[in-house]
Formats: structure tokens, sequence, C-alpha cells
């Protein structure tokens, strides 16, 4: 039901053009209508591809730069798991190698110091611690025997846990290094452990060791997020660390952040498995996405250029296709108007003539009584009644002459009359007209001109009815001006196959709507002594020629005929109309 | 010497009134009203002109036409037609017809046409008297 009504509506609102509304405007909804048909069909297949583009582009690019990040993050992570754990090991080593008396022995600790710095990067001192947390054995560059460590929270861990790694931090010494502390393995004693401190240069090495780009940043983090290593972006060590790293996951998770400076971050970090570092690596987005940036305004460039070319190709599409409609429909509805007129002139034409024929044998006998009552009354005794009588039967007889003056006007509209085709000089012909009516011109004092081509060559066309024709018209244009008016009688070549005669009065002019009516049988001006069949006749016999006769007319302006002629006859049928 | 006039058309009143008044001008005229009667009329005198309708139930005005050539008679004929399709008068002209009037008819037109053939008649009849008498001349043998 829904999708009924949505077709519906759609088509409705595209393709049903209102037939009511005027013209133009429904070329206007059409185009419009056209217009967002295509750009819909058009552009949303290319935005949507444009879309899915972006994002599948996005996502592969990402995965493509973050899992090296991932990678990256992860190898480090292991090699300072590495590194602590080796140091452990170390340690561990040294108290299960050696008794509590031996490490007690300066001698014996400084030789193992002295190893250790040899042997393993970053070891600094190296201590002795009683179960008391008294440190009772040092070798190292500071003096710190007998120093009592009881209180510090990692010689409880230690205790507890058997190893201990510090954070990092400043201590005595004033520069940051990590404390590790292992408990003693031997089986005699049981409380005694082994401190030793790392230097923090090896974790600067580690990290260097990632070769980051100069805008990336890699940092470790304890759980209280203080800096343990020198961040880039972040600050020196010890420092609070500015962005929340989450808690938890032992994998290496990437996340996305905005800096301080509100620039877009990833941010990748992984938390150590025994100690409470974390590792963080800071790189940029638009580093890591560089080439998505670059790609994103490709994708942009292409999208914007592509809707461009197809709204100019859609406009100018749907222009074309508007017109073309507009030209048939214009067309179509010429011809049909025309196909219409001549039917209806045809039609009228027919009844006319069935009309005509049918009043012809009364009125035939109406003329006979009255001619035998005329008879009658001439010959009889002329008496003051037959004199009247007479009059009376005389206005009859006229009146019947009247009427035969109509109905054979009206068979000659309808009458199929045989054309007799001849080479004829139209311009002769018109002089011809012109002599009937000199005398009424010269009468009403009507100016006559002439411009007749000369030059125009003879047609094949019938003398008579084109007589008949320019009669016709030309006796309306006399009708039609006023005294002193002027008619002017104009011929000229039309194109190679026609003349035209265009007869123009300066008379009183026809509205719009006599004007579409003057050619219908019965439809006269001259109310009163005018048949209306005399145009109707003309258009028949213009038509017959296989000419075209039109019409222009302004109120008030005057009128001009103009009649268009082949200049050689096309045999056309004209409809029998009996 | 009156014209002799036979009118065959099927209007009756038209017919009627148009025989009285010829009659009225000294014309000798009948009337039929069909083109049977109107050959039947035929059969038993002469005439000099003969007014046809063209259009009449039954036997039309063309087809009479031809039922009338085919008599004897040396009569003209004139085609009266109500309808002013040229071809039909030519058609009857082309088998034999003298004129054709178209209706409603002036009298004046009428009797001019009546005369006209009345006399092509009476030259026709001057003719054949003529012949005759040649003819007799030729043959009486002195």
């Amino acid at each position: 039901m829904q999708f009924q009504k949505l077709r519906d509506f759609i088509s409705n609102k595209f393709f049903v053009i209102p037939e009511a509304s005027s013209s133009p405007e429904r070329y206007k909804a059409l185009r419009r209508n056209i217009t967002i048909l295509m750009l819909f069909v058009t552009i949303i297949p290319l935005a949507l591809m444009a879309t899915i583009n972006y994002y599948q582009y996005k996502n592969s690019l990402q995965s493509e730069v973050i899992n090296p990040l991932r990678i990256l993050t992860n190898k480090t992570k292991l090699s300072f798991e590495l590194f602590l754990e080796e140091r452990i090991s170390t340690l561990k080593f040294i108290t299960s190698a050696y008794s509590y008396e031996e490490l007690n022995d300066e001698n014996i600790i400084n030789d193992i110091l002295i190893v250790l710095k040899k042997e393993f990067d970053g070891f600094i001192d190296i201590g002795l611690i009683d179960d008391k947390g008294i440190q009772i054995s040092y070798a190292g560059p500071y003096s710190l025997e007998e120093k009592d460590y009881s209180n510090q929270p990692w010689f409880h861990k230690v205790i507890l846990d058997g190893d201990h790694i510090s954070n990092v931090f400043l201590g005595y010494r004033k520069f940051p290094h990590v404390a590790i502390a292992v408990q003693s393995y031997s089986d005699d004693s049981c409380c005694w452990m082994l401190r030793a401190t790392i230097d923090t240069k090896k974790y600067n090495e580690l990290i260097a060791a990632m070769q980051l780009e100069p805008l990336s940043d890699a940092f470790l983090v304890n759980n209280e997020g203080i800096l343990q290593t020198r961040s880039r972006l972040f600050g020196n060590e010890l420092e609070p660390c500015p962005i929340e790293i989450p808690v938890g996951g032992g994998e290496t998770n990437i996340i996305e952040a905005t800096d301080n400076e509100g620039n877009e971050i990833f941010i990748a970090y992984s938390h150590f498995v025994d100690t409470d570092y974390t590792l963080v690596v800071v790189k940029p987005s638009s580093l890591i996405l560089k080439t998505w940036f670059t790609f994103r305004t490709e994708i942009f460039f292409i999208f914007v250029g592509s809707v461009l070319i197809i709204m100019i190709i859609v406009f100018k599409l749907t222009d074309i296709q508007v017109n073309r409609i507009r030209q048939a429909e214009e067309k179509h509805e010429l011809a049909f108007r025309e196909l219409e007129h001549s039917q209806k002139l045809s039609s009228i034409g027919r009844l006319a003539a069935g009309v005509a024929h049918e009043i012809n044998n009364p009125l035939a006998i109406i003329n006979q009584k009255a001619g035998l009552l005329q008879d009658i009354l001439t010959s009889g005794s002329g008496s003051s009644n037959s004199e009247r009588l007479l009059k009376v039967t005389q206005s009859i007889v006229q009146s019947v002459d009247r009427c035969s003056v109509i109905t054979h006007r009206l068979l000659g509209f309808a009458r199929r009359m045989d054309v007799e085709y001849e080479e004829l000089d139209i311009n002769e012909v018109i002089n011809d007209v012109f002599g009937f009516l000199d005398q009424l011109a010269l009468h009403r004092n009507i100016k006559i001109e002439r411009k007749l081509d000369d030059s125009l060559p003879k047609i094949s066309s019938d003398r008579g009815q084109l007589q008949q024709v320019f009669l016709n018209i030309l006796s309306n244009a006399y009708a039609a001006v006023d005294e002193g008016g002027s008619v002017c009688v104009e011929s000229y070549p039309k194109g190679e196959e026609n003349i035209c005669i265009a007869i123009k009065d300066d008379g009183k002019g026809m509205s719009k709507e006599e004007m579409s009516r003057i050619f219908e049988p019965f439809f006269t001006t001259k109310i009163g002594y005018g048949t209306g069949l005399g145009l109707p006749i003309t258009y028949g016999i213009v038509n017959k020629l296989g000419g075209k006769i039109s019409v222009d007319s302004e109120e008030g302006i005057g009128s001009t005929f103009t009649i268009c002629l082949p200049l050689k006859s096309k045999s056309i049928k004209i409809e029998n109309n009996e | 010497m009156s014209v002799k006039l036979l009118i065959l058309d099927d209007e009756k009143d038209f017919v009627e009134s148009l025989a009285e008044r010829l009659s009225l001008r000294d014309f000798k005229v009948k009337t039929a009203f069909n083109g049977e009667d109107a050959l039947k009329i035929m059969e038993e005198n002469e005439f000099d002109v003969i007014i046809l309708d063209v259009q009449m139930p039954g036997m039309d005005g063309i087809e009479a036409l031809k039922r009338i050539k085919e008599t004897n008679q040396l009569a003209h004929v004139l085609m009266l037609t109500g309808h002013a399709t040229v071809q039909t008068a030519i058609d009857g002209m082309k088998q034999g017809a003298y004129d054709y009037l178209m209706k409603p008819i002036e009298t004046k037109e009428l009797i001019n046409k009546l005369m006209e053939a009345y006399s092509l008649v009476e030259e026709q009849k001057e003719r054949i008297r003529k012949a005759e008498i040649d003819n007799i001349m030729k043959n009486k043998g002195w």
C-alpha cells in the first residue's frame, strides 16, 4: 500500500503535467520535473558511490597505516619487557650465585658492579639490603651504606612478590633512574634482597630505536599517569601526562583523540604485563592519513566536477528535449486546428448545401405560384384590389429571388466545380478584376494602390475562379474602407514554388473573434445584405486551387488578406460536397 | 402555332402552376409526374419541348431522358435541376438534352430557352418537310 502510494505520488508529481495550465508554465513545469528527475538519477548514485568509496578507502587506509603502528608499539613494549626481565634475571642470578656474606664483602660487590656495568647496560649501582630494610653493603658512585629503606613501599612489595621494578624517580641522586630489587633465593636466609638502580638512558635508547617521524612521540607512563621517559609533546620525566590512557587490555590498542592544540592524533598504547608501565605512541593523524587527505581532496574534486558536468548536460539536454516537445506539440496543435477548421467548414458546407437543396424545391413552387398570381392579375381587369395584390405578389417574387440568390451561392459554395487549368498571369487577372470595380472605386473615392511584381512567372490555375476570389476579397475591402480610404494590392513571389497576393485595406478591421470565423458560412458583419458566403466560397476555391488564404486584421487599423498560390497546380482532391 | 410542351416533374404543385402560367402564355402544356406517365403520354402526343426534372423518385431524369430519346420524338429536352451540379447537366446534355435550367427558374429565361428550343425543333421539322417535298418531287416522275 505504502509503495503504491509513493508510486502514485511520484508519477503525479513528476509525470502528469496539468493540461489546463497555460503553455509556458506547463513547459516550465515539464522542464523542472525532467531536470529534477535526471539530476536525481545521476547524482544520487554518484554520491552514493563516492561515499562508499570514501569510507572503504578510509577503512583500508587506516588498517594499513595503523597496523604497523600497532606492531611497532607491541615490539617496543616487548623490547622494554625483555630489557627489564634481563636485569631482574641478572640480579636473581647474583642472589643465587653469591651468599649473603659474600655480597656483604665490599670487594666482591664492587667486582660484581664492575662486571655488571661492563656486560649490561644501564647499571649504576648495586646494594644489599637486609631484612630490616637497611642497606648493609653498597657498590656505586654514592655512599648509601646504612640507608634505611624499610619505609619504602617497594621494600614491602619485594617481600610479597619476590621482585620489583620501580617507577622512574629522581631519588637522592637528582637524575631519573629506576630501581629494581629481587629477594634472595638462597636457602638459609630468607629476607635479604639485592637492589640495583638503572639509568633510564636505556629507555630513551629503546624509544629512539622505534625511529619515529619528527612529529610523532613515544613515551612510557605509569598507572598514575606520570611520565616515565621524556615526551616530546607532553614534557619531561615525572611530569603528569595530560592525556588519559585507558586502563586494562593486555593487547596493543589504538584510540583516536585530540591533543591540547586540537589536532587529531592516534594514540597506540600497550600495558606492560609485570610492571605498571604503559608504552604510549602518539602520531598525528595528519601524518598517518596524509595520503588519505590527498585522496579525499581528489574524490571531492572529482565529485564536484562530475556533478557540474552532469548538471550542464542535464540542463542542456532538458532544454533541447523540452523545446523539441514544445515544437512538436505546437506543430501538432496547429495541424489539428487547421484540420478541425477545414472539417468544420466542409461539414457546414455540406449542411448548407443540403438545406439549400431542400429549400430550392418549395422556393420554386412559391415562385411559380406567385408568378401565376401575377399573370392572372395582369390579364384580369385592373381593379384597385388587384393592383394591391400585384404589388404583394411582386414583393413575394422579389423575396424569392433573394432566397434563390442565397441558395445558389450556397450550392456554389458546396459545388464541386471542375477546375480548368491554364497558364495565366496573375497580375492580369487582378487588373481584370479591378476593371469590374473601377466604377465603385471612383464613386466612393477609394485610392487604389497596385504594387504588382511584373517579373512574376505565369502560374497554372483557373482564371474564372481566381477572378471570383479577387472579386470577393476586393468587394469586401471596398466595403470595409470609408470614403476616401485606400486599398493596396501587392503581388510578390514566395519561395520558388509560390506567389502571393496581399490585399490590404485601411478599413475598420476585425476583432480576433470575427477573424477566426470569417471563413465560416453565414458569418457576416454586413447585417441585412450579406449572405456570409463570399469568404467561405473564396476559401474553398483557393483551397481547391492548391493555395492558401490567410487573414491578418486589427480593429480600426485594417485587414490584410494574403493568398498564396502554387506556380504549378497540384491536383488536390476536394471532398465531394453534394 | 403554339408550342407543344410536356413538363415532367415529381413536384405536383410546381408542375401545375408552371403549366398554368405557360398556358396563359399560349403554350400547349401537358404534365406528367413520373417517367412512366410521361412515356405513355408521349405515345399519344407529339411535343416540341420537354421540360424534365433531373431528380425524381423512381425513374430519374437521366433515365427518362434516355427513354425519351429512344422514342421517335423530335422534341428537345430542357433539363430542370434543383441541384446545381453542372456535372448532372453535362451528363444530360451528353445524352442529347438541349440545355438545362436551375431551380428556381426565372420565367423569362425559361420562356427564352423554350422558344430557342422550339425554333430549333421547327427548323428541324422544316428541313424534314423540305426533304419530304424534295422526295415527292423527285419521285413524282415527270
